[in-house]
């Protein structure tokens, strides 16, 4: 069961890789043109090209860069000349920490909160934290960078710096205060869809036959919670963090821009205004890998949670 | 030996309970029980539970029985409020109290010391009482565990394996390391049965444990409720809708109407006299083996209108079709064959009287299932088939999976079965010429044979029941004669004309000439649309009328199941059960077939639905001259609604023939098997 889960993952991934090659080819621009600038001459563009194996079918280029790809080589900058490997590696760490720390908060947060508010279910705090969740949901992400800036940063306190510095050679994470405002961005967003499935989820299961059985048996409340109902409740836990962590990678793209954090957000940016294809595709193919890991831990972490599951995938 | 080691572990504990010197356990006065904010759920509700005895609830579904029964733990569903009353836990019944307490008054934390220790609840449907995520060994020994039983780890381990063996069950590791979903449904409730059991209770309380069961598992789970109750000198409350359940287990009655008690007494008594007209249509309603004797032997079918209760009007009613059942009954042979147990008394008491009488204590049957008792009186009564009996007794589990019938059963059943049905097929010849013929028919999954050699016939105005448990191919067979189910070998006839396998290629008159009605009415009618778009669309399908035709002759079929044409513009979420199935019955006859094909359509409704279902589903046939194929795992319906019985077995026709003669004499194992485990009123004598 989890072989099959894991052998349609790299199935998809490879979809992938083609789809986005394919795209990146429909671009407008030409890369040669782009490196060499206006200015050049049709020979040295000619020249850049054969270098470039452009003149190659797409098949062939697409295959050797694939070949790139599993070897960990992201092919050539357009923009800069550089390897791609070299200009992203401080991006995606940059980006990582952002997401880990959102996710380290937002994951125990939405699924405490969300736990709560079903156990008390009706009540004035499940209502209260039922409707802000809601408002939250249905903000933007810039909004909330937006408030919370002019909210920390701005017009009300100036705690926090509202825009992040980052020297060339330094770390965003020298810096720890400047993490603050983009990671709770990240958590204001993610955590209200969290509460909100959790909650629905454990409402379900505590209403089950198997959760009133368990009080009709006698067992302490607190068993009845943490051995009766939350295991079923983790298999669609799981389904709604991952659709968030995986909505993390591609949001971040505007909550960097927003706070101007050298990141995957803004790598993307760039590389699609200066037409840096190879950047381009590479990006996509991390983001695209990340949805998949993220969506197959889930899946891996569902079926585990569920004998049912797991012993048909012993047999 | 053991016995007295556990008597001084007892005193040891201080907790021996002198329970079979206290006349009462619990008992509920006064109840009222409200929706908040709303009207009453249980209206003065108050009876008596005592040791060793056990009181029947009896109700429609909604009548209140579960929620009085949920009381007795002080235990309320959301959106319910307690109005008024007292559910007093009398003094000896529990070892934390000393002295009478009212259980309404206990905090939650008192209350929970007693619930499932004290007071031990067996759920409806297992399937979602039983936790799929906790291995059944664990859920027992928790119970165990919550309400310190035992010393140590390691007695309650014991205690674990004897109340499994206690069941009927396997005890052993490997089994108490399975997961519910590897049990059959069976297994299931017997694991409920051990956990409410484990503690030794004083009280427990049985939620319709058994619906939803097939007979044989049925008669298997009632046979171990009522030996642990008795034995162990317990107090239960067995809620129902099933009268004939009733009869078998229960000591006393309470029959219960829209949340009010309206008779009770001893079982025996209010079966026989029932004085409230409600109790009395209940009764009408059960389907016993014995409505045989009632019609004179004659046919099923009875063409009078109007009567909600069928079986009432039997004696005086002229048959109306087949001429195979003219053949003079003597009633009481069919009495006797049918329903081995009629000798009332003797075999619903057997199972107590007889379960190892020098050896009282719970201990002792640790080793031996407790079965062992049972099934010398039911072989002592039943005479015939003592050895098939035996053995199905046995705590095996693979015997069990096959009567709770998991999808496992598919490949065995090939070699399993002999092909004992050439001679049932030829005695069942004759009569009217058949509307479908179906031939040769097999079917198979891969390496899984469903269905194989079935030869069956259904004529116009005659009723073929299709009886058999669940697994054994009578839901593939009959969506076949339908059309829903490609892939099988052989010949399905319309008239001679051979059909093909899917709708898809029929012509639309064959389409319209087969009909089928589902088994949930729940589920068969679109939520959102209403009954009479739901109803017109078969007729869309065929074509060739307006809409206001359309519309007048949904109107038309509605009247024809007795809803009336006002039910037109309601949806189904309106219908309670029943009437949804006559709403399903009217999509089915809308287009004014010749075969009705009816898969299980009584099976999720209460027992007086049932009857008023099949009581309608009679008339039409007179009315229609109806071909049908009603499929069922009831064998207690076979005298009421059908002409011709076919039993099927693991993919096999094992019988076939005229109802009456299959009734009478049947051939194979497994057909008197089921006669034998069916429950009837008879055995409150």
């Amino acid at each position: 069961m989890i072989l099959k889960r894991l052998a349609v993952s790299v199935l998809v991934l490879l979809a992938v890789s083609l789809l986005v090659f394919v795209f990146t080819l429909l671009l407008p621009g030409d890369p040669a043109q782009a490196i060499l600038g206006q200015q050049a001459t049709p020979e040295r563009l000619e020249a850049l090209r054969e270098q470039l194996q452009l003149n190659d079918p797409w098949y062939v280029r697409y295959f050797s860069w694939l070949g790139g790809l599993f070897t960990g080589d992201l092919g050539t900058s357009a923009a800069t000349g550089g390897s791609v490997n070299a200009l992203l590696a401080s991006k995606v760490s940059a980006s990582m920490v952002l997401m880990v720390i959102a996710a380290v908060i937002a994951i125990p947060v939405g699924l405490l909160l969300g736990t709560w508010s079903a156990m008390r279910r009706g009540r004035a705090s499940d209502q209260v934290l039922t409707g802000f969740s809601l408002v939250l949901a249905a903000l933007p992400e810039f909004v909330i960078g937006v408030v919370l800036t002019t909210l920390l940063s701005t017009t009300v306190f100036q705690l926090l710096p509202s825009v992040t510095m980052a020297a060339p050679g330094m770390q965003v994470w020298d810096y720890p205060l400047q993490l603050i405002l983009p990671s709770l961005t990240l958590v204001l967003v993610v955590v209200p869809y969290m509460i909100r499935m959790t909650r629905t989820t454990m409402i379900d299961v505590l209403d089950s036959g198997y959760v009133e059985m368990a009080r009709l048996k006698g067992l302490p409340e607190r068993q009845v919670i943490f051995k009766h109902a939350l295991p079923h409740a983790i298999g669609p836990v799981a389904q709604v963090v991952a659709m968030q962590l995986a909505w993390l990678a591609g949001g971040i793209v505007v909550v960097e821009f927003l706070f101007r954090y050298p990141g995957l957000g803004q790598a993307m940016v760039d590389a699609v205004n200066n037409r840096d294809v190879q950047v381009v595709q590479a990006l996509s193919m991390i983001i695209a890998a990340f949805y998949v890991v993220v969506n197959l831990i889930a899946d891996v972490i569902g079926i585990l949670a569920n004998p049912k599951l797991r012993t048909e995938s012993r047999s | 030996m053991r016995r007295s080691e556990q008597k001084a572990r007892e005193k040891a504990r201080g907790t021996v309970v002198p329970r079979a010197t206290v006349d009462t356990a619990i008992t509920v006065s006064h109840l009222d029980v409200g929706v908040t904010g709303g009207g009453l759920i249980l209206d003065d509700v108050s009876f008596r539970l005592r040791p060793g005895r056990i009181l029947a609830l009896v109700g429609e579904s909604g009548s209140g029985k579960t929620t009085a029964a949920l009381a007795c733990m002080n235990h309320l569903r959301a959106g319910l409020e307690l109005r008024g009353g007292t559910v007093e836990l009398q003094e000896g019944a529990s070892r934390f109290h000393r002295n009478a307490v009212d259980l309404l008054t206990l905090s939650e934390r008192k209350m929970r010391r007693l619930r499932g220790g004290t007071i031990a609840y067996v759920p409806q449907d297992p399937a979602l009482s039983l936790n799929g995520s906790l291995r059944v060994g664990e859920q027992i020994a928790e119970v165990l565990r919550a309400h310190e039983f035992g010393r140590n780890a390691r007695e309650r381990d014991l205690r674990v394996a004897e109340v499994l063996s206690e069941v009927g069950l396997p005890s052993d590791r490997a089994y108490q390391r399975r997961f519910p979903h590897q049990l059959s449904g069976g297994q299931q409730q017997r694991i409920g049965i051990a956990m409410a059991f484990a503690c030794r209770p004083a009280v427990i309380i049985l939620d319709e444990p058994t619906t939803g069961l097939d007979v044989a598992t049925q008669d298997l789970v009632l046979k171990t409720i009522y030996q642990l109750t008795t034995k162990h000198d317990v107090a239960g409350l067995y809620i129902t809708h099933d009268l004939a359940v009733v009869a078998r287990i229960a000591d006393d009655v309470a029959v219960m109407l829209h949340g009010a008690i309206v008779e009770d007494g001893p079982a025996e008594e209010v079966l026989r006299n029932p004085e409230h007209p409600y109790t009395r249509a209940l009764l009408d309603a059960v389907p016993d083996m014995r409505g045989a004797r009632d019609m004179g032997g004659g046919p099923a079918v009875s063409p009078e209108p109007g009567i909600r209760a069928p079986w009432d009007d039997g004696r005086s009613t002229a048959s109306f079709a087949s001429q195979e059942h003219t053949a003079p009954v003597a009633p009481s042979v069919v009495a006797d064959d049918a329903a081995p147990h009629v000798d009332g008394a003797g075999a619903a008491r057997s199972w107590g009287t007889s379960a190892e009488p020098g050896t009282p204590e719970p201990g002792t049957g640790g080793d031996q299932p407790p079965s062992t008792g049972a099934q010398g009186s039911t072989a002592a009564a039943a005479g015939t088939d003592a050895g098939g009996h035996g053995v199905e007794e046995r705590p095996a589990p693979a015997v069990d999976g096959r009567a709770g019938t998991t999808a496992g059963d598919g490949p065995a059943t090939g070699a399993a079965t002999p092909g004992g049905n050439a001679d049932g097929v030829v005695g069942s010849r004759g009569g009217n010429h058949p509307v479908v013929s179906v031939r040769g028919l097999r079917m198979a999954y891969g390496p899984a044979v469903i269905l194989d050699g079935i030869d069956l016939d259904l004529a116009a105005g005659q009723t073929t029941m299709l009886l058999g448990e669940s697994g054994s191919g009578k839901t593939t067979l009959s969506r076949i004669v339908a059309g829903l189910n490609a892939g099988y070998t052989g010949e399905v006839l319309l008239d001679g004309q051979v059909l093909a396998p899917s709708t898809r290629r029929r012509t639309t008159e064959q389409r319209r000439r087969i009909q089928y009605v589902f088994q949930s009415p729940f589920s068969s009618l679109n939520p959102r649309r209403t009954i009479g778009d739901s109803l017109q669309v078969p007729l869309q399908m065929t074509g060739g009328m307006n809409r206001e035709q359309r519309r007048a002759a949904v109107a038309d079929a509605l009247d024809a199941v007795r809803l009336g044409r006002s039910y037109i513009d309601r949806r189904p979420g309106e219908l309670s059960g029943g009437e949804r199935q006559r709403a399903a019955v009217a999509r089915a006859l809308v287009n004014a077939p010749s075969v009705l094909v009816c898969d299980e359509i009584t099976s999720a409704l209460d027992v007086s639905v049932q009857a008023s279902v099949i009581e309608l589903l009679r008339e039409l046939q007179h009315e229609r001259g109806l071909a049908m194929l009603f499929v069922t795992h009831n064998i207690a319906l076979a005298r009421h609604i059908s002409h011709k019985l076919a039993v099927l077995e693991k993919g096999k026709l094992v019988e076939y023939g005229p109802t009456d003669a299959v009734l009478r004499n049947p051939r194979h194992g497994y057909t008197r098997s089921l006669l034998r485990h069916v429950p009837t009123l008879e055995e409150a004598g």
